[in-house]
């Protein structure tokens, strides 16, 4: 069985719409993370779809980095949203728009 | 004999004594200054006595190098100078003159506060001035013919807080520059041609050519050019109308600049391109002609003048009009000689209204004096002497270089000459008018007048002016040189001494043409004399006529006259046509189209609204900053988007 590329571009492309549209619509900020891991992941399908298509491995290894940089920023982007949530006790991203308190 | 090795130190020593007297004079005592000023320009005088005696003709033209100026490919300007007859007579005339009326000057201005300055402009003008007479190539005298012109503007507005003065060096300066243009453009003309701006350069690459009769060409136009440049230095029409106005300036200033040196400097000029005009007949003939309107034009304006420096400023615009003339007719050296006279009796008659205007407490209106000779009888005397020599009585010098000139138009024209003898019967008319307003008579002044006159100069001799008083030694002892020159510098014409004197510079590369002046016979010589002596007389003896013998007079004539009397009296009027013509075009061309129009319109406006339309887009373009971070997130994926698209598009194609 042999599915088209386009079908996995079509996957890929809905998968970053959903995420550009949870991130401009949402207000929560752990939502709003999540659409960028979805856009991500989207991004992610894209690639390793062209990998298989073109028996070219350079698109599966740029997917281990755009994993690596995706938990690396996990890890920092959970970490400030503690730390906002500490000091402003909200998440909704329209209220956090100063710098400083 | 070898010529003098220190003729480059000639200009040198008065531009020192300007700055020494320029940069420290401000701390120094008036003596220091005095000595300075004093030592320097005496210096230069016996320089010029000593190279005047060490002089031979068999070495002149006599050249001297000092140091490489300007070297273009095979275009070479040199600092250099250049002895010859006529540079030798032009150096005694402004050293020894310029000396006097630097020893005037002293007793002149020792009271105002500007006294330093007023030492060092001079000291400065002398040095452009002998820069000038001294320069071997054109370049050289254009930068002392501008030289003198600035010495000449801040001379003029020397008082400079009033505005007239100030207005009079302005408007000396800008005519000035008008011929300038002109000169400058010859000069061009002179390096596409030749080259060179070197004088044997130029001179000799001249000679060899035809005289232009048929038509102009280069040279009836590099002629006319340097006219222009003439016409401007020298005051005559249509560019005279600075000169009048300078009388603003301290009186030895109008006695240095604007009677005896500066001016003559288009004289000394046309004489020394004389091979150019040679050979340009239609230009020689504008020379004449503008020379000998001029001499009867100004003349005219000075019958109806008040003011004893304005009589004698029309009297000098007339005096240059009789030396273009003889240019004009090819009698360079007649010029030339009658320069040298006018700087004599002109210089003492300048000399000799200031010692009266110092002596009547800065009076300038002769309707103001009268019967001064009882008061002043040095100044009478001597100044009786210069009128006299204007005048043109024998033996006199004015006589001897007026009738050289007169004889020589004759031989070209007889309407040159008629012009010339009505112009003589004029000056010896308003000369002799000057005198007895001034000195015969009673004392018209009045009562003790503290405010000083338009003449502002500090008057602190001490005793006030109840009653007017002869001036100081110093000012009287420069009068009395000068008054010995005027009766008998012009024997040196006697014979035509002086004019074979420079024949080796006039004859040089001397075209074809036979001087129109030697065919003449003796007795008609004498006729012409006896003509021009009568005229001259004539107007003495109705000036006296009608100012001393009949004093109730002139006003009835005046008055008989009218319309004629006013625009006479107005200077024809000539300030306000070229008011009209010139000055308020130019102010309002330059109002509306390049203040308005183009700086106002194009240049501030292109800074002003690019500026305020950036603000304008700023403004608008700032909403978008608004601080909502989604709405930047919503920014940021529609221009993803808006890319993608575009690139969809472009591959879709």
């Amino acid at each position: 069985m042999n599915i088209p590329l386009s079908y996995y571009l079509l996957l890929s492309g809905f998968l970053f719409v959903c995420g550009v549209a949870g991130f401009l619509i949402k207000r929560n900020i752990i939502t709003i993370f999540m659409s960028i891991e979805l856009m991500l992941n989207g991004v992610n399908l894209s690639f390793v779809a062209f990998a298989a298509q073109w028996h070219s491995l350079s698109g599966q290894i740029f997917v281990f980095f755009v994993m690596v940089v995706a938990a690396a920023e996990a890890a920092v982007g959970l970490a400030i949203i503690i730390a906002v949530y500490r000091t402003r006790e909200t998440l909704n991203v329209d209220q956090v728009n100063l710098l400083k308190l | 004999m070898t010529p003098n090795p220190y003729l480059w130190l000639l200009p040198i020593l008065p531009l020192a004594g300007a700055a020494i007297n320029g940069f420290f004079g401000r701390k120094s005592s008036r003596k220091a200054i005095t000595a300075v000023a004093l030592t320097f320009c005496g210096a230069a005088f016996l320089l010029a006595l000593w190279i005047a005696v060490g002089f031979s003709s068999a070495s002149a033209p006599y050249y001297f190098d000092l140091a490489h100026w300007i070297r273009s490919g095979d275009f070479r300007v040199d600092f250099s100078f250049y002895l010859d007859q006529l540079s030798l007579v032009m150096l005694l005339v402004v050293t020894g003159v310029g000396f006097l009326i630097h020893i005037y000057s002293v007793g002149y201005m020792w009271d105002d506060d500007g006294f330093y300055r007023f030492m060092s402009y001079l000291n400065l003008f002398m040095f452009f001035m002998l820069t000038l007479v001294l320069a071997k190539n054109y370049l050289m005298m254009f930068i002392g013919w501008e030289g003198v012109g600035l010495a000449s503007y801040l001379l003029i507005g020397f008082w400079f807080t009033k505005d007239s003065a100030a207005a009079a060096g302005k408007k000396a300066f800008i005519v000035n520059r008008i011929g300038d243009f002109g000169f400058l453009i010859a000069l061009f003309l002179i390096i596409k041609h030749f080259g060179s701006l070197d004088f044997p350069t130029v001179f000799q690459a001249v000679a060899p050519l035809p005289s232009e009769t048929a038509g102009a060409g280069f040279l009836t136009a590099i002629g006319l050019l340097l006219m222009v440049g003439a016409a401007g230095k020298s005051a005559q029409i249509p560019l005279y109308v600075w000169l009048p106005d300078a009388m603003e300036g301290p009186t030895p200033v109008s006695a240095l600049i604007h009677a005896a040196t500066m001016v003559t400097a288009g004289v000394y000029m046309v004489a020394r391109s004389h091979i150019i005009f040679e050979r340009a007949p239609s230009a020689m003939t504008v020379v004449a002609i503008i020379g000998t309107l001029t001499a009867l034009f100004a003349a005219t304006i000075g019958i109806a003048q008040t003011d004893i420096k304005k009589v004698l400023a029309y009297s000098t615009v007339s005096q240059l009009g009789y030396m273009f003339m003889a240019c004009g007719v090819g009698a360079f050296s007649a010029g030339i000689f009658h320069l040298m006279t006018h700087a004599f009796f002109k210089g003492l008659l300048f000399l000799a209204a200031g010692s009266v205007i110092h002596g009547v407490g800065g009076e300038q209106d002769m309707r103001k004096m009268g019967g001064l000779r009882h008061f002043m009888p040095w100044t009478f005397a001597t100044m009786g002497i210069a009128t006299l020599a204007i005048a043109g009585i024998p033996p006199l010098a004015g006589f001897w270089s007026k009738d050289e000139i007169l004889w020589q138009a004759f031989g070209q024209s007889w309407v040159y000459w008629l012009i010339g003898v009505i112009t003589a019967f004029i000056t010896s008319f308003y000369m002799f008018r000057l005198m007895y307003m001034t000195f015969a008579g009673d004392y018209r002044g009045g009562a003790p007048d503290n405010s000083h006159g338009h003449d502002a100069h500090g008057h602190g001799d001490g005793h006030g002016h109840g009653e007017p008083h002869e001036s100081s030694w110093v000012m009287l002892g420069p009068l009395v040189v000068l008054a010995v020159l005027s009766l008998v510098g012009g024997l040196v014409g006697y014979g035509n001494h002086f004019e074979h004197f420079l024949d080796p510079v006039f004859q040089a590369g001397k075209a074809v043409q036979e001087t129109a002046g030697e065919t003449g016979s003796r007795s008609l010589e004498f006729v012409l004399m006896g003509i021009s002596i009568s005229v001259a007389g004539l107007g003495w003896f109705l000036a006296w006529l009608l100012y001393s013998n009949r004093p109730k007079l002139p006003a009835r004539i005046a008055e008989s006259l009218g319309g004629l009397y006013r625009a006479v009296a107005n200077k024809y009027y000539i300030d306000e046509l070229y008011a009209v013509l010139f000055v308020k075009p130019l102010i309002d061309g330059s109002t509306s189209i390049l203040w308005h129009g183009v700086d106002q319109g194009v240049i501030d406006a292109t800074v002003n609204n690019s500026a305020s339309a950036a603000r304008d887009i700023s403004d608008e373009v700032r909403h978008m900053q608004s601080g909502n971070l989604r709405s930047y997130a919503g920014w940021v994926a529609a221009g993803g988007a808006v890319v993608i698209a575009y690139m969809v598009w472009m591959g879709v194609r």
